[in-house]
């Protein structure tokens, strides 16, 4: 128990001080690398708590899609670090009073303020030996069951972003040689082949 | 002291308050604003699977994985129009 605490905490504190290094850091390059270290935490922090699937979802997802792609887009861009800086501090009043303002009603909401004893609802394993199976097959039996035509729509949210990002990334470039299949072959005869009628020793 | 779904919370509450504050404070990177917001669903995503474990419910686990389809497909499009916007301002 005392082990797995040690953990929790470590954890924690990695995920929330990487979660701080992507809003403070200079580069957006470290913040990238900052946000993957804090998917990487919070799978742990999942795999704590005897959610492995999404945990594994989440590496594989998070940090193998979408931060690299994100990373990709960094390097592409090469952005002048310094001007986007500025301003940082001109938000930092505004922005850090709505953040503890927000902070302090979610630590209010989660009853912290009211809590008399020092008491915490721990996680019931019972509802997971109960099921006697492991987590994959828990999710696998209520995804493809009772929640299919949910997975279906999430299938094609993900079919329609793919379809936005090639639209909107397409362009035609002007001065380019390119082949066009289809002209070639309905080009007519008329238009390519001229019968002339030479006449002896008169050239054309 | 045992590790609860209190603690999770706690997590979840501090790294969607890092988000909002990253929004306010890199209102002129556009890129770091949607890094802030994956870092807010992953806030939720902690939330969702927390309140899930703490009651024996798969359910919780499937809405976090739909949550990660729809962080996925926001990325996808948020950074394809980011590209076309840099490039348009490159002329």
């Amino acid at each position: 128990m005392l082990l797995q605490a040690i953990a929790f905490y470590v954890f924690a504190a990695v995920t929330i001080g990487a979660g701080a290094g992507v809003v403070i850091s200079r580069n957006p390059v470290y913040s990238v690398l900052f946000l993957i270290l804090a998917f990487f935490n919070s799978a742990a922090l999942f795999v704590l708590i005897g959610a492995e699937f999404i945990a594994m979802i989440l590496v594989i997802v998070y940090v193998g899609a979408v931060a690299v792609l994100f990373l990709f887009v960094v390097m592409m861009l090469d952005i002048n670090v310094a001007k986007l800086k500025e301003g940082f501090l001109d938000y930092l009043p505004v922005g850090a009073g709505i953040g503890i303002l927000l902070f302090v009603e979610i630590l209010w909401g989660l009853g912290v303020f009211g809590a008399t004893s020092g008491t915490v609802s721990t996680f019931s394993k019972a509802g997971a030996q109960a099921l006697a199976i492991d987590n994959t097959r828990a999710i696998g039996r209520v995804l493809y069951t009772q929640y299919f035509y949910l997975f279906q729509v999430a299938g094609v949210v993900l079919l329609v972003a793919m379809i936005g990002a090639i639209v909107l990334t397409l362009r035609r470039r002007p001065g380019v040689r390119r082949q066009r299949i289809s002209e070639q072959l309905y080009r007519p005869k008329e238009a390519s082949v001229t019968v002339v009628k030479v006449p002896t020793r008169g050239g054309v | 002291m045992p590790i609860g779904l209190e603690h999770y919370l706690t997590v979840a509450g501090v790294l969607f308050t890092l988000g909002i504050l990253g929004i306010f404070l890199n209102r002129k990177n556009v890129i770091v604003i949607l890094m802030c917001v994956e870092l807010m669903l992953l806030a939720v995503n902690i939330n969702l699977v927390a309140f899930s474990v703490y009651q024996g419910n798969v359910v919780g686990q499937v809405f976090a994985m739909l949550v990660l389809t729809v962080a996925a497909a926001e990325a996808a499009i948020g950074l394809a129009i980011l590209v076309e916007d840099i490039s348009a301002m490159k002329g």
